[in-house]
């Protein structure tokens, strides 16, 4: 038979580590689907290695989430046994990876964000997530700088990798918006110094964002209308194709382990 | 008649010594001293207790370390240590001892630069070739066969070689 779902009480810190770690799960997944696939040996290597920062990230936000909450979850119940409207991930970090020029502009938009944000919550007022925080920030500015390069690389390359990326930025830009939205239950972790606003760190995202754009010759959309839901369980029917993949093996076989 | 607190000390030392011979099981000729991923050792209640940190997030080398660290003790007689992951202070290159940098040099891998700006967007940098020690050197790919090393190219010498990432 195989493995239910469990049950998560989400007190507003569970969820807002759940919602980090889902984001750094999903994201990182995505880029190991490249495996073995990228266009050429040392970026199939790059995508990994992202993807093994984001697992690691994912894995200290988990096993944090599980000893606030206290209910005997743990990093791989979270990960293993929650079904897709259980899920708190941003939608950008779900869309499907598409072509590199896709995969890039996801990871420089996510990375543009997951910089500033981790250095914010390097001050949080939550020893273990400011430690989280200072590891992850790292990992995210190596990140950016990769993807920059490689927007700028694609951008101002030939007509062919120059359309690949207008079209990739221009489908993605109504994800970007969810990244700096907040609730009630996050505002509540705000006003105690837990949580950052991120709302606040817009600007120098949309600073960073359209530099390296201007360089790679790309044009920042001007639609503001922004996609939203995700960090409510609300997603799009990719997340459920993404599950089926990653949960197969404890949901067929529950407890599974090497 | 020996006190409790030299024999804790005694003891700490030991399990210290004995922790300090673990290698990275990816480049074999540093230790975990030498690379400031062991943090810490202490008695707490007769019991030993390693704090080691995590170089990158995902390393998954941390695991392998772990049971290296739980069989050195063993073989010190040093039963059922507890090994922990601290995260903070996150860890750093420039924690790599220089003794740690000269191995690593020998080895054929390019220590970190230090004092590299890893937070400017298109930073330039100069890596001198371990082999050569030729700075007409470029970067080949920021990422390189293990999370903490990046693959750079010799133009002199012609030999690619791996670069230990400044972080």
């Amino acid at each position: 038979m195989p493995a239910a779902s469990i049950q998560v009480s989400e007190t507003p810190l569970v969820l807002y580590t759940l919602r980090r770690a889902d984001d750094a799960l999903i994201l990182g997944h995505r880029l190991s689907e490249w495996c073995g696939h990228a266009p050429m040996l040392e970026e199939d290597m790059a995508l990994a290695n992202m993807g093994l920062d984001l697992l690691g990230q994912a894995r200290e936000l988990y096993s944090y989430a599980a000893k606030v909450e206290g209910n005997g979850n743990d990093e791989d119940k979270f990960a293993y046994l929650r079904d897709v409207r259980q899920y708190r991930n941003l939608l950008l970090v779900e869309r499907p990876n598409g072509d590199f020029a896709h995969t890039m502009a996801r990871q420089f938009f996510y990375a543009a964000f997951a910089d500033l944000y981790w250095l914010a919550m390097m001050a949080s007022r939550d020893p273990t997530m400011a430690a989280i925080a200072a590891r992850s920030e790292k990992e995210s500015a190596y990140h950016l700088r990769h993807c920059s390069e490689w927007m700028v690389r694609l951008g101002d390359g030939t007509d062919e990798s120059h359309r690949r990326a207008q079209n990739a930025i221009d489908e993605l830009w109504a994800y970007t918006g969810e990244m700096f939205q907040s609730d009630e239950s996050e505002r509540g972790l705000i006003d105690v110094g837990i949580a950052v606003d991120t709302s606040a760190l817009r600007p120098r995202w949309l600073q960073t964002v359209s530099s390296v754009l201007t360089e790679a010759t790309l044009t920042l959309p001007n639609n503001d209308w922004m996609q939203q839901g995700g960090r409510f369980g609300r997603h799009s029917e990719h997340l459920g194709h993404l599950l089926s993949q990653l949960q197969s093996m404890q949901r067929t076989f529950p407890g599974a382990t090497w | 008649m020996v006190s409790v607190a030299q024999h804790d000390a005694d003891l700490r030392q030991r399990a210290w010594d004995a922790a300090a011979q673990v290698v990275d099981p990816e480049i074999p000729v540093l230790t975990i001293a030498d690379l400031g991923v062991l943090r810490d050792v202490r008695v707490k209640d007769g019991c030993v207790e390693v704090a080691i940190t995590p170089t990158y997030s995902g390393c998954p080398a941390m695991n392998m370390i772990v049971v290296e660290i739980e069989l050195a003790l063993a073989r010190e007689g040093i039963a059922h240590p507890k090994v922990h992951t601290v995260l903070s202070p996150a860890w750093t290159t420039d924690w790599l001892s220089e003794d740690g940098r000269r191995k690593l040099k020998d080895y054929g891998i390019a220590p970190p630069q230090a004092g590299s700006g890893r937070r400017a967007l298109f930073g330039e940098l100069t890596v001198p070739c371990p082999q050569c020690g030729s700075t007409d050197t470029e970067l080949l790919s920021e990422f390189g066969s293990t999370s903490c090393k990046a693959l750079w190219r010799c133009k002199s010498c012609r030999e690619p070689f791996d670069y230990f990432k400044c972080h």
